[in-house]
């Protein structure tokens, strides 16, 4: 058994007997040779535009979030200084206006994400499923006519939403045809959760209750913190959800086409009806897809910017700003420099943390079992080997 | 070493060389404004110059004055129009090569003279005092003046004639106090319309504070008074009014700004400065409308001033040809062929005579000049401004004593810094 286990582990059984091979370079064929030559000067010219446009720019911001810069001449120049973590303590540990505007931007992004990538995944699962229907005339319309938000300019989109949800627009008349009276949705910061409460007898949303507006947790009172997002910022919700349904759409529909139709003929003839195959043949079929589709939301979600430097501009009172677009105020308006590098890095720590905690929790369990048990066996048969 | 990782380091090494050559000559650059002998190109100078335009009007009209200056002298001047001046201009500064000549807007003037990114000349124009003097002084930092304005406005009342006259009013009935500007408030609000429909901000909100007395920042930029009666009563009274309804903003009836409720009709009167003009000219062609002079308070007379001036940066290797140029663009003629142009105010006092000659429909604008008061221009205080703007965007609701102590903290730390 070790033996073919040892076989396994390296095709060439001769050098594994003899040890790792640290006599000189190996020694390989002309043509592969050749091949890897062939290979790193194909990629270099990427890697130097990746090198020079993306890795070099981000080290320059890490300095700048660590530095004094005020915003003239070069960042390396000898009149700059080393500020250490000042800059990050002031957005996240001292009481201040900065820490402030950050974590309102934290906090108004974080409904902004609850909101926006379930809904928008669950929309795009749906139009999949929809569209992918054999039976459906018309597919290709539909689908292109759901994908074609997605690749219109978002400036050209955010602008014609401005129009759509203005006090007199498209949205307020619609409403108006049902009854309810539209509010002048741009202009109106009262966050959701407040009116919900406000209409449930919760509390009154003009005077909140002392207890919640009277402490100061992290530069913001409890009452704020539970704001949720404001009527504004769901106008924007709405539109980033129509406008990245369409891109997800595509994904689901190519995991969907990737199912073979012999393991629904199996389930139909178990006797599943259609939302015990949907639950439990196609869903778990679909889970990378799902996964790639969260990570690409929650990625995309933190970062928005577009949206609320072409029709808010971080208002109104403050209620749609997020860290992307509070990063560039700060240090093209603002002139803090250091501050706005901080936040894009705070940012970044956040996203990345979070993307991690999604994987693992939609890891495919018996995946990783086995794995673990292949290294088990590896480093059982590694130590069979030596002895 | 093997193939492979020779090929690596190859990458790596011509990668970091150029990163070198990204902050090869970064040093060498002064700190103390230049107070003394400017630059000055050898030979003909081609200046750059980046300017903000409101249209069309003003570009054409900029790039004639240059070309004059330039065929006179035997110089080149480019102008460019910047899509978004604060971020263009950033962009120049960090990149070390900034236009010569700019526009400098004067809630932005106190950053740049911070960080050393301007060229003081004022001193160097021979008529400096012919200025007006609060404009002087919104353009200068630790005692020293760093620009010329170029132009400025002024907030006055504008009042919808027609409104006015079904109302019942009449000429007699301008108001010149804040009791008489609630009561012709207060007549004119009907289920349509509204008295006084206003933008947000302490761009607006300001003026009132001057007519009270009052300021956000003492006399020398060191301490934030924010929470002094003046300003409270001030920001009091918009508050009583915004609540009684013969107030409101522009926001709370659907429009972008206060001029575009006064053009729609949705308030009949309005607080705006000299853009209305052209706004309402091009937009509200059959609108009729006057202006009057905004009431006084318990401080006398009051409005406030918005003013660009020209500025020159440090980095600018000619500077004596720029102020040159500042020089022709500046005369009395000059200014008052840019009035013509594009409807901004002339800021020399010496042609103030001509152009309210010219524009006697301007005088509540003009007199604006005497008793107006420029923006905030202390360094670090955009965010604070910011914050400010943002807690009075619901002025009704808002708890003005919390707010005004939330600013005297945040300004106090800006201006300790």
């Amino acid at each position: 058994m070790s033996t073919t286990a040892a076989a396994e582990r390296t095709p060439e059984v001769g050098s594994a007997r003899r040890g790792p091979d640290r006599s000189g370079p190996r020694k390989r064929s002309g043509a592969s040779q050749r091949q890897t030559g062939a290979g790193w000067g194909f990629i270099t010219p990427a890697l130097i535009i990746l090198g020079l446009f993306l890795a070099l720019p981000i080290l320059m911001a890490l300095w700048v979030s660590v530095s004094d810069w005020t915003g003239r001449g070069s960042p390396f120049s000898s009149r700059v200084g080393f500020v250490g973590l000042d800059n990050y303590s002031a957005l996240v540990t001292e009481p201040g206006l900065s820490r402030q505007d950050f974590m309102i931007s934290l906090r108004n992004t974080f409904y902004y994400v609850l909101g926006v990538v379930p809904l928008q995944t669950i929309l795009a699962l749906s139009l999949a499923v929809i569209v992918n229907q054999r039976f459906l005339k018309g597919r290709t319309f539909f689908r292109t006519a759901f994908y074609f938000p997605s690749v219109v300019s978002s400036v050209a989109i955010s602008l014609v939403f401005l129009f759509l949800f203005t006090g007199t627009g498209a949205v307020n008349q619609a409403l108006a045809w049902l009854g309810i009276d539209g509010p002048t949705w741009f202009s109106d910061p009262r966050g959701l959760v407040h009116l919900a409460g406000d209409g449930l007898g919760l509390w009154q949303i003009d005077a909140p209750p002392a207890a919640l507006t009277g402490p100061s947790v992290l530069s913001l009172s409890p009452w704020e913190w539970i704001k949720g997002p404001s009527v504004a910022l769901t106008a924007i919700m709405a539109q980033v959800i129509w406008t990245t349904a369409g891109t997800f759409m595509l994904m689901f529909i190519a995991a969907l086409q990737d199912l073979p139709g012999e393991v629904e003929e199996a389930a139909m003839v178990d006797g599943a009806n259609r939302w015990q195959r949907f639950r439990n043949v196609t869903i778990p079929h679909l889970r990378p897809t799902i996964v790639l589709v969260l990570t690409l939301g929650l990625i995309g979600t933190w970062q928005v910017f577009d949206q609320m430097y072409v029709m808010t501009q971080g208002g109104p009172a403050k209620t749609t700003l997020t860290p992307a677009y509070l990063s560039y105020q700060a240090a093209f308006r603002q002139q803090q420099w250091g501050e706005g590098a901080a936040m894009a890095f705070i940012l970044f720590a956040l996203i990345f943390a979070l993307t991690s905690l999604q994987r693992f929790v939609l890891r495919d369990k018996d995946a990783a079992a086995d794995k673990r048990a292949a290294r088990a066996q590896r480093r059982a048969n590694k130590k069979g080997a030596l002895a | 070493m093997t193939r492979t990782t020779r090929t690596v380091a190859l990458s790596l090494v011509l990668s970091a060389s150029l990163a070198l050559t990204a902050c090869g000559g970064g040093g060498g650059f002064e700190e103390e404004p230049q107070a003394s002998a400017p630059a000055s190109a050898s030979g003909p100078a081609n200046l750059r110059m980046l300017i903000a335009s409101s249209g069309d009007a003003e570009t054409a009209a900029v790039k004639e004055a240059t070309q004059k200056w330039a065929t006179a002298t035997g110089n080149t001047v480019e102008v460019t129009v910047a899509g978004d001046m604060a971020q263009e201009l950033a962009q120049g500064f960090a990149g070390g090569n900034p236009p010569d000549l700019f526009y400098l807007d004067a809630a932005r003037f106190a950053d740049y003279a911070k960080n050393g990114s301007l060229f003081a000349y004022a001193d160097q124009l021979p008529d400096n005092g012919d200025f007006y003097e609060s404009l002087r002084t919104t353009f200068t930092y630790e005692d020293q003046q760093y620009c010329v304005p170029k132009d400025f406005s002024t907030l006055a009342l504008q009042i919808n004639t027609d409104a006015w006259e079904k109302a019942g009013l009449t000429d007699a009935d301008v108001p010149t106090t804040w009791d008489e500007l609630a009561g012709v408030a207060e007549k004119l609000t009907t289920d349509k319309q509204t008295g006084l429909g206003i933008s947000t901000g302490i761009d607006r909100l300001g003026a009132f504070v001057v007519q009270n007395g009052g300021w956000w920042l003492n006399d020398d930029n060191s301490q934030a008074t924010g929470q002094e009666q003046a300003v409270v009563d001030a920001l009091s009274y918009v508050q009583d009014n915004v609540k009684a309804g013969s107030f409101k903003f522009a926001s709370q009836l659907d429009s972008g700004w206060g001029g575009e409720a006064f053009g729609t009709g949705k308030a009949a009167m309005t607080i705006e400065g000299n853009w209305i003009k052209g706004a309402v000219k091009n937009d509200y062609p059959k609108l009729k409308y006057t202006v009057a002079e905004l009431p006084a308070g318990a401080g006398g007379k009051g409005t406030l001033q918005f003013t660009q001036c020209w500025g020159i940066a440090s980095d600018s290797e000619a500077q004596a040809q720029a102020v040159d140029l500042v020089t022709s663009l500046t005369t009395v003629e000059q200014q008052l062929a840019f009035a013509d142009a594009f409807g901004v105010m002339p800021s020399r006092q010496a042609a103030t005579a001509q152009y309210s000659e010219k524009y006697p429909e301007d005088a509540p604008f003009l007199a604006g000049g005497e008793y107006g008061r420029g923006p905030i221009n202390a360094p670090g205080m955009e965010q604070v401004v910011a914050d400010l703007n943002s807690k009075l965007e619901n002025l009704s609701g808002a708890d003005l004593p919390t707010v005004l102590k939330d600013y005297d903290t945040n300004a106090n730390a800006a201006l300790g810094k």
